[in-house]
């Protein structure tokens, strides 16, 4: 008998001193906390896209006097079954003056294969300047702002220019980290993707 | 006569007065540019203030400031057009109000924990009380002076003793 009182008093212990529903929620709290600090830690060491990684749609406004198949915006859910080449840049960035040339030529060759889509895709920029700067190189593919820098960290973009080649199941195909020197060398990742 | 002449002075000062102050709205001095881009970040940049970055990207930021400024926005519409451009993470203070009100209200909530804690630390010894089944043969038996700490090892002890016995 007195062996039973004994066991049984022995759960009125309340360990930590606070109620059980305390405890649970201060724990979820704590590994909530934990999670999103993981979360966060194992997206900075990412790194960017890899080939063969799924690109998520997004939607880009492009600058006025642009425009896709009499279209203002574009989503990437549109361009299924295309090539896309999809180019950082920013008036500010000196390199990408380099490659302006060489992607026009490129985008110039494809155009009438409506095959291949190039999008320019403007980095933390200026609009007035932008505008300039695509006057200047007489870039006629369509161009549109990062807007609230939404787009970039898709891509985890760590400068400009950085190009993007996307295949036809939306998949990234191949990417060029800094500038295009010559339109070969945008021909060489976009052609094995055509049939 | 006089009086015509005299009101014609009169408009010609005041023109005079005017023109002037007019024209400094029109164009923003350096320090008024300054004063809204310290309130904002570059958003290339890390960590960078608008006004002592030193990247073109940031001095063409500062020439978007003086245009806006001098088409007569106000402070506070240039950060919001900044912030619709470029994102939160440009404006030295976040506008959501959820930073500002989180961290107290967890800090409040953890503090009321441990205080919850420590009252419950206190209380808890107390609580044990030893059990009428405990054998009689342990001398550690409480008595109205034995402290709490006798009190759990007594209950500790009766069983142990409870346990001898069975093997025995």
């Amino acid at each position: 008998m007195s062996e039973t009182n004994t066991t049984d008093e022995a759960p009125s212990y309340r360990r930590g001193g606070l109620p059980i529903w305390v405890q649970i929620i201060v724990w979820i709290v704590l590994l909530g906390l934990l999670a999103m600090a993981a979360f966060a830690l194992a997206n900075l060491q990412k790194g960017a896209v890899k080939t063969g990684d799924a690109i998520p749609n997004f939607t880009l406004q492009f600058f006025n006097g642009y425009e896709h198949q009499g279209k203002k915006e574009i989503s990437m859910a549109d361009l299924k079954g295309k090539v896309v080449v999809l180019n950082f840049w920013a008036s500010w960035c000196i390199p990408c003056e380099q490659e302006a040339a060489p992607l026009e030529a490129a985008w110039k060759f494809y155009e009438s294969t409506g095959q291949v889509v190039f999008i320019g895709v403007d980095y933390v920029d200026t609009e007035a300047e932008a505008r300039m700067y695509l006057t200047k190189f007489g870039v006629s593919y369509p161009n549109a702002p990062d807007l609230q820098t939404r787009i970039s960290p898709l891509f985890r973009i760590s400068g400009v220019p950085e190009t993007y080649v996307i295949d036809q199941n939306g998949k990234l195909a191949a990417s060029q980290i800094g500038p295009f020197t010559a339109e070969t060398q945008i021909r060489a990742l976009v052609d094995p993707l055509l049939k | 006569m006089k009086i015509l002449r005299f009101l014609i002075f009169i408009i010609i000062i005041a023109f005079t007065w005017i023109t002037p102050a007019s024209a400094q709205q029109s164009t923003p001095q350096p320090d008024d540019v300054n004063r809204v881009a310290h309130q904002l970040y570059c958003p290339v940049c890390e960590n960078t203030p608008l006004d002592v970055c030193p990247t073109q990207a940031c001095a063409q930021w500062r020439g978007l400031i003086r245009d806006k400024l001098a088409a007569g926005w106000t402070d506070e519409q240039i950060k919001q057009y900044f912030a619709q451009q470029y994102g939160q993470r440009v404006l030295a203070q976040p506008q959501m109000p959820l930073v500002y009100i989180v961290p107290p209200i967890l800090l409040l909530v953890g503090l009321a924990l441990l205080m919850m804690a420590f009252r419950a630390m206190r209380r808890q010894p107390a609580q044990v009380t030893p059990k009428t089944g405990a054998s009689p043969t342990v001398g550690a038996s409480p008595t109205p002076q034995s402290t709490p700490m006798d009190a759990g090892q007594d209950v500790y002890l009766s069983r142990v003793e409870e346990e001898l016995k069975k093997r025995n």
